[in-house]
């Protein structure tokens, strides 16, 4: 390269990175009115198209449900909550895109929205770069500590600290693990390994499938076969999506059955459990902190109000009901903020709470997860399942439980991620 | 042992019964359809529509998805493919362009659910076929667990190709069919009507495809997508045994599926498939025409 061209080049490459790294240097009105004077808009980003459509769509319509209801209620500081609705369409870079319309151009305060963690992923730089508020309301795998999202899924050890003694308490005690090939499920055996192992238990076998992969052949095979030589009592099971379905369906056609041999699920809700067949779930266990069974009035008027916005059919189900709830924690949060705008919204859902369809729920101050109920539920012939074992009180959310984190040792707290105790 | 060689047989079946409709329309017409999976994809849906709506026994749906599919196949032909013959690159847009059609057509219900209208069994979600009980009752025979759906899957896959074996080696049309694959103009010269005996082969390969969808709706849950991913691996069945070779179809099916299985049991899945494409890899590198392809023209 000629040095003409290495100075010419560089002074365009410069440039081009100046413009788009340094973008504050040139929008700097932050504080520009976030709502006008009889209505506040909020972003809801969820696919309505694409591959996990499905369940997305579903999220959408309950978080405008919730919505509904809050302005049925004389909405939020006065104001009717008006929503603004993108469509992602299952892909992480358009969820980046419409973020940042949603953010940019609309001026919303706070968006509800994704489903999968890559597609938080993609839309995380933007609400960290603007100073804005996303809620997201998906079980994941933790290891995150954003000042600007609020989480109200379950992370690891809300779903894993109640269920392995559970299961080892039920004489089971040789672990076979299996997953789906991808951050979430391999975070999940993590946390198994450790509970397993606190519990004087042991995991025999880790393996994983690719994601989406259909053909449970083999390894339904290699756990019966260890099955039979005792070197293996129980199946859990962190696979996740249609895969589920198909191992599902594979463990029966291959004879085996969930009384001699049980499943121990994390990933499989009501949705799961519908897309199977009733029939091929019936027998095996789930722990999750919401199910369709919970039996409270908050709960059994959710159900029914899905059911006649969305249709008789419709199940409801973990990452449905955060979906839903945690749109009151938000309206309840700018309410005591005074204002809607997205630090002073923070601020003020630090430590707040709301009578949830699962019960009572508390946004935790230090990493903004959700304090939640563990419960365990065996799933009967009729797609539902009965709740066998729940916690008194809810549970502190530990992000980062895979690496030693515990209450009296937090990684991630107001002061945000203290990665020099990830190393240890 | 015995169990592992089973899953191996019922995996390359499962191929064979994807590919052997490609090995038709692609192998002996040279047309690379798309929209193959998608066919699968209907035929499965044939199965869940016959179930709920007339309460049809899911062996009773093979044949009607058969003709379904073909009919569909039929259709295919007749308005798209029979215009771009010779244009193989034009062929394959158009067929692909057509799966995502068809695929928009079922969530859309076939323009149903703009008029609000819901068509029990189509739509955007999941649907899922209950298999019939005696599929998934297992039996010994001496220390081999027979899966009985796995086993029926594999029963039938032989069946469908002995019929076409015999379609294609032992009938007039089957030697129609040969002579235009050969060569069409000295086919058509000799007073074959080539544009009959394509459509047609084009219907039965289709046919095919919609068997196949019905077996696989036994396995996972039917969804608009459901179909794509097998188009890959029936290509890849198809191009490894050599294009229009009905045994290295056969033949090649058999060593996916194995290798598959043995791998998978041996060391794991996610490999399995690793290797896979590897072995495929080899032999296109080693035999570009293909395992078992026949001379050259």
């Amino acid at each position: 390269m000629r040095r003409r061209d290495f100075l010419k080049k560089s002074g365009i490459a410069l440039g081009a990175a100046g413009l788009t790294t340094f973008p504050h240097v040139w929008v700097k009105d932050y504080q520009f009115a976030w709502a006008d004077d009889d209505e506040i808009e909020v972003g809801v980003l969820y696919s309505l198209t694409g591959t996990t459509a499905i369940v997305e769509k579903q999220l959408s319509k309950v978080t405008e449900m919730a919505i509904d209801q809050i302005n049925a209620n004389g909405g939020v500081l006065g104001k009717k909550v008006v929503p603004i609705i993108e469509d992602p369409a299952s892909d992480p870079r358009t969820f980046n895109e419409k973020a940042n319309k949603l953010v940019v151009r609309d001026r919303v305060p706070s968006v509800f929205g994704s489903y999968t963690s890559a597609s938080r992923k993609a839309a995380l730089p933007v609400f960290e770069k603007r100073k804005n508020l996303y809620w997201y309301p998906t079980f994941y795998e933790g290891f995150e500590c954003s000042k600007n999202v609020i989480y109200t899924g379950a992370v690891p050890n809300q779903q894993q600290e109640n269920f392995v003694p559970w299961i080892t308490n039920q004489g089971y005690n040789k672990f076979f693990i299996v997953g789906s090939n991808y951050i979430y499920p391999r975070e999940m055996a993590k946390v198994c390994k450790i509970l397993v192992e606190r519990e004087g238990g042991s995991w025999v076998a880790d393996e994983y499938l690719e994601l989406g992969h259909t053909e449970w052949g083999s390894m339904v095979n290699k756990m019966k076969t260890m099955w039979e030589n005792g070197e293996c009592d129980c199946v859990y099971s962190n696979v996740v999506g249609d895969s589920i379905v198909a191992f599902r369906r594979e463990f029966i056609n291959q004879g085996l059955s969930y009384d001699k041999f049980p499943i121990f699920a994390t990933v499989c809700s009501e949705i799961e459990v519908q897309a199977m067949g009733a029939d091929y779930a019936a027998g095996s266990v789930t722990s999750f902190p919401y199910f369709q069974s919970v039996s409270n009035a908050a709960n059994e008027k959710f159900v029914e109000d899905v059911k006649s916005t969305m249709g008789g059919d419709t199940v409801t189900y973990h990452a449905m009901e955060c979906a839903y709830f945690q749109v009151f924690l938000w309206a309840q949060s700018v309410e005591t903020a005074g204002e809607v705008d997205p630090l002073s919204v923070r601020e003020a859902s630090k430590g707040q709470e709301v009578d949830a369809p699962e019960g009572r729920v508390r946004i935790e101050p230090e990493n903004l997860h959700c304090w939640l109920t563990p419960r365990i539920g065996v799933w009967g012939s009729d797609g539902q399942a009965e709740i066998v074992d729940e916690y008194a009180e809810p549970l502190m959310p530990l992000p980062y439980s895979a690496y030693g984190e515990a209450p009296d040792n937090l990684f991630c707290t107001q002061a945000g991620l203290d990665s020099s105790k990830l190393k240890t | 042992m015995a169990d592992v060689i089973f899953i191996g047989l019922s995996l390359s079946s499962i191929l064979l019964l994807v590919a052997l409709g490609l090995a038709i329309t692609y192998g002996t017409m040279g047309v690379i359809n798309m929209a193959h999976g998608e066919l699968v994809m209907i035929g499965a849906y044939v199965t869940v529509l016959c179930q709920t709506h007339f309460g049809l026994h899911f062996l009773a749906t093979i044949p009607v998805a058969f003709v379904v599919t073909g009919a569909f196949g039929y259709a295919i032909e007749r308005f798209i493919v029979r215009r771009l013959y010779g244009r193989l690159l034009d062929t394959l847009l158009a067929t692909w362009g057509l799966a995502i059609i068809i695929q928009q057509a079922i969530r859309l219900e076939f323009g149903a659910a703009f008029a609000g209208l819901h068509i029990d069994g189509l739509g955007p979600g999941l649907q899922n076929v209950p298999v019939p009980s005696f599929f998934r009752e297992t039996f010994l025979v001496g220390d081999f667990v027979v899966q009985p759906y796995r086993t029926f899957i594999i029963v039938l896959t032989i069946g469908l190709f002995i019929l076409t074996w015999w379609l294609i080696f032992h009938t007039s049309f089957g030697m129609q069919l040969r002579a235009v694959s050969r060569n069409r103009g000295i086919a058509s010269c000799c007073g074959i009507d080539d544009k009959k005996i394509n459509a047609w082969t084009f219907a039965y390969g289709s046919g095919l495809a919609g068997a196949a969808g019905v077996m696989l709706a036994g396995f996972k849950t039917v969804s608009p997508t459901m179909g794509t991913p097998f188009v890959i691996d029936g290509f890849l069945v198809v191009v490894m045994g050599g294009v229009g070779s009905l045994f290295g179809t056969l033949g090649s099916a058999v060593i996916l599926g194995e290798v598959q299985g043995w791998v998978a049991s041996l060391l794991n899945d996610v490999l399995a498939r690793a290797i896979v494409f590897g072995v495929i890899i080899v032999v296109i590198i080693l035999r570009p025409q293909g395992l078992f392809s026949r001379r050259g023209r």
